[in-house]
């Protein structure tokens, strides 16, 4: 049966910092409307893999290529700089562990979401607030705190700021570097909660950070295990977690309560 | 207007060059205003020389007009739109006494004017050049500290942080209260400051047929528009660029259309607006024009204001 | 029915299927479930897996809706699916494929409900449906009739079921299961923790999901809703092979 090429292709790709291996000859696939999650320990390389594919790092060795609208499967790092910057800014969405890295503080919830439209040349100032408007109220913040400026926002509106600024271009994939971490375990269920909504509603392909198992549980339909740069386990969400065959993802899964 | 060969045989005060610079700096900088008339909007870096003046007093404009300035050049200098400011009379004796040129108030007798914060009321003309004395040439500064980032965004021409800082005016005061250093969009390529020019002054820059060019000292850049450029005030399509409008005329001429100071009278709150540009304003009323305000008055006004310069 | 039709109206196939599972937490230990199984079950038809406790009755449940990855083996489901229909095998098939599978095709109803944050009880059993693109409101709808005939409360729709007793999840984790007319229906002990009532709710969706054509595989402890809904039963005890 004929399967659809994928909207992510990623062969052998190595990261080394020095003689650390990173992210060593790591090669998998992403379609189109599909969540994968990356979990392992920390240290195992998965931010490192992460940054690999969003054109944020250039890997030591293999190739990222993604399915550019109109293009087909391209090598991302064969992109021009500018081209591989607009693809992040328009096809593609970062949410950064640390808000802080995410987001301008010094820009009003409004400024941030309406940013990356003003980057594709929105000029209508009405059209754009609205637009933010409706954003913000889809990550359920309060509207009167548009003006706002995020600084003073909690770490969870902050990180619903943050999707919802880069939600806001209907980007086709999304990274996500530990969405949740650092967030207490009421404000982590509401997030989690909004992400899984967003991601079936807009068909969304994610990759998703993620040291806590049971937030890959509910987001993601695949996982990949990382040990030490390397992949050591992959496959559907619940089969990795329900029946590990490697030895580090049973313990990984063993180590905690239920998930 | 002749831009003349270096006269190395006509040091006009012992130890310095015409014009102050040595002819090597000189050519180092004619090279890259070249590149950035060449670039219109394009910030070219220079490997500035010391001025004898503090950073903030306009060395890079000086170095500027230093480096094209010739015997047959006559000079205005304005700060503010006032040729009389300490400033001013200070850049102006600086090169009547370093490169012994003519100097003038007459906007349309002189063939270089440097300038802090204005552009002079009346229309400049073909042969002319105006150097802009620049603090900050970034645009994107305030809003992406990061120099190398900031080049990036001009490289790849990634404008829409500079909309966003609009966007925030807009939300905040109800309408883009930026009034100065209003950034516009040169050639339809590169993000430029005007510097910290009134917005009134913007739409002067535009199509302008004298050639602007602009010097940073602290942070040594050169960039320069050619006669006959676009020069495109950054705006929404439901809040377009306008300028500052008053609801006064100048006190003294009576001018309808022109930048006005608003000057404080006395300590009851009186108050009245006068053209900033100095010279504008005594030419018109030297032909007769006169404000609301009588003889008597201006004549007070006139006063203080000199006597401002001597504080200075 | 005739044999042939029987065989042409096959819905899974299980093929020497082996399960073993490898326990490195604790040295390696070796534990093998089944080994070389086959199993059919034809549309319409209910078989009953049976065997005594740690027989591997869920084991092979779960390696039916490729939750568990065997050994060996293959189990071919037919699917009707985007791209052209066929059998497939969810024992090897790539995992986008797989979850195509459960969306159309392989329905499961596990012993219990996994909660999800925040998400009322309504929208739990709609979810399944809406995926499937029918509008939210229909989706709905059947949600709630579903719920109604399991005897949930019209006031409890709207709240999420973490609070729920445990019956009441496991009523919640049948309507959801049954929210979709799946051709092939795997139930893990879907009445253990239900009073007679409620039993006999579930016994009829049953016999209304083998009317439609169903396939269904099922464990039940219960020996009278076995014997109401199953055609066959499938002896987990005299499957574990030397794996
Ligand atoms: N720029 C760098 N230079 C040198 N070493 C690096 C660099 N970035 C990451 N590393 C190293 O690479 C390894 C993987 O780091 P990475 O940040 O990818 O881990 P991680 O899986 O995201 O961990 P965590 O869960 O703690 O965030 C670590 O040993 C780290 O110290
Ligand atoms: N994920 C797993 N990892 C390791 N061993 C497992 C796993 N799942 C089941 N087993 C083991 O496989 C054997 C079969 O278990 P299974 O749950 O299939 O039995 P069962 O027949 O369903 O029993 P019960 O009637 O008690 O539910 C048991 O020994 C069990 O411990
Ligand atoms: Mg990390
Ligand atoms: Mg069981
Ligand atoms: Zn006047």
């Amino acid at each position: 049966m004929e399967t659809p090429s994928p909207l992510l292709r990623v062969r052998n790709l190595t990261q080394a910092f020095g003689p650390l291996l990173a992210c060593a000859d790591i090669s998998f696939e992403l379609h189109s409307g599909e969540v994968l999650g990356v979990v392992g320990e920390s240290g195992s390389g998965k931010t490192t893999l992460l940054n690999c594919l969003s054109a944020r790092l250039t890997p030591t060795n293999g190739i990222v290529e993604y399915d550019l609208r109109g293009r087909g499967l391209t090598d991302i790092y064969a992109l021009s700089e500018p081209e591989r910057r607009l693809l992040l800014r328009t096809d593609w969405g970062v949410v950064m562990q640390n808000p802080r890295d995410g987001l301008r503080m010094n820009v009003s919830a409004g400024g941030n979401v309406g940013e990356r439209l003003m980057a594709v040349g929105a000029r209508h100032y009405g059209a754009i607030r609205r637009e933010a408007e409706d954003w913000l109220a889809k990550v359920e913040l309060d509207l009167g705190r548009m003006d706002d400026k995020p600084k003073h926002f909690s770490g969870g509106m902050q990180q619903r700021l943050q999707i919802a600024r880069n939600l806001v271009t209907k980007p086709r994939l999304v990274f996500m570097d530990e969405p949740t971490g650092g967030l207490d375990v009421s404000v982590q269920a509401r997030l989690l909660d909004l992400l899984r909504g967003l991601v079936r509603e807009l068909r969304l392909s994610a990759i998703i950070v993620t040291h806590d198992l049971a937030v890959a549980r509910l987001l993601a339909d695949r996982l990949m295990v990382m040990k030490d740069g390397k992949v050591v386990e992959t496959g559907l969400t619940d089969q990795v977690l329900d029946d590990p065959h490697h030895p580090y993802t049973q313990l990984l899964v063993s180590s905690v309560l239920q998930v | 207007m002749t831009r003349a060969a270096p006269q190395s045989e006509s040091v006009v005060e012992a130890g310095y060059n015409f014009a102050y610079l040595d002819e090597q700096t000189k050519r180092m900088i004619r090279r890259c205003i070249l590149k950035a008339v060449a670039v219109p909007g394009y910030q070219v870096p220079f490997g500035g020389r010391e001025m004898p003046l503090p950073y903030g007093w306009g060395t890079g404009g000086m170095q500027v007009t230093a480096s094209i300035i010739g015997r047959a050049d006559t000079l205005k200098v304005i700060d503010q739109g006032a040729d009389d400011t300490t400033n001013a009379v200070n850049i102006r004796r600086f090169f009547a006494r370093t490169a012994e040129v003519p100097t003038t108030e007459a906007t349309a007798e002189a063939s270089i004017v440097q300038t802090r914060h204005r552009v002079p009321e009346d229309p400049l003309a073909e042969g002319q050049i105006i150097v802009y004395q620049v603090p900050q040439p970034e645009p994107l500064r305030a809003l992406e500290p990061r120099e190398v980032e900031c080049r990036k965004m001009h490289a790849y021409k990634e404008y829409g942080l500079m909309q966003v800082s609009l966007y925030e005016d807009i939300a905040r005061f109800g309408e883009i209260a930026t009034s100065y250093s209003y950034p516009v969009m040169v050639n339809d390529r590169y993000l430029m400051s005007p510097t910290p020019i009134p917005k009134f002054d913007n739409p002067k820059m535009d199509d302008c047929p004298a050639l602007q060019l602009f010097g940073a000292g602290r942070e040594k850049r050169i960039y320069a528009v050619p006669p006959y450029t676009r020069v495109k005030s950054l705006d929404f399509d439901d809040h377009p660029f306008a300028i500052q409008q008053w609801e006064e005329d100048c006190a003294l001429c009576g001018a309808e259309e022109t930048f006005l100071d608003e000057v404080i009278l006395d300590d009851k709150g009186g108050k009245m607006y006068v053209c900033s540009d100095s010279h504008f304003c005594e030419r018109r009323r030297a032909e007769g024009h006169r404000g609301r305000l009588s003889e008597g008055a201006a004549k007070a006004y006139a006063a203080a204001v000199g006597a401002d310069v001597e504080e200075a | 029915m005739t044999q042939e039709d029987n065989e042409s109206a096959a819905a899974i196939r299980v093929e020497n299927l082996t399960k073993t599972f490898v326990l490195h937490v604790q040295g390696g230990a070796r534990l093998p479930v089944f080994a070389d199984l086959s199993l059919e079950v034809a549309a319409g038809e209910c078989v009953a897996l049976y065997g005594p406790s740690g027989s591997g009755k869920s084991t092979l449940l779960r390696s039916l809706y490729a939750n568990y990855k065997p050994g060996r083996g293959h189990v071919w489901v037919r699917h009707a699916g985007d791209s052209g229909g066929g059998w497939i095998d969810m024992a090897g098939a790539p995992p986008h494929r797989v979850l195509e599978v459960r969306r159309r095709t392989v329905g499961y109803v596990s012993q219990f409900l996994r909660v999800i944050p925040r998400v009322p009880a309504r929208d739990i059993v709609a979810e399944p449906l809406h995926a499937l693109g029918v509008p939210l409101a229909d989706a709905r709808a059947r949600a709630e009739a579903l719920l109604g005939r399991l005897n949930i409360p019209a006031a409890m729709w709207d709240l999420a079921p973490a609070t729920f007793s445990g019956g009441e999840q496991q009523r919640v984790n049948i309507a959801r299961g049954f929210a979709v007319d799946y051709p092939v229906l795997l139930l893990d002990e879907p009445t253990a923790s239900l009073d007679a009532g409620n039993r006999a709710v579930v016994v009829d969706l049953i016999h209304e999901a083998k009317a439609r054509g169903a396939a269904v595989v099922g464990i039940f402890h219960d020996d009278e809703v076995r014997e109401a809904v199953a055609e066959r039963v499938f002896d987990l005890s005299k499957e574990r092979g030397a794996a």
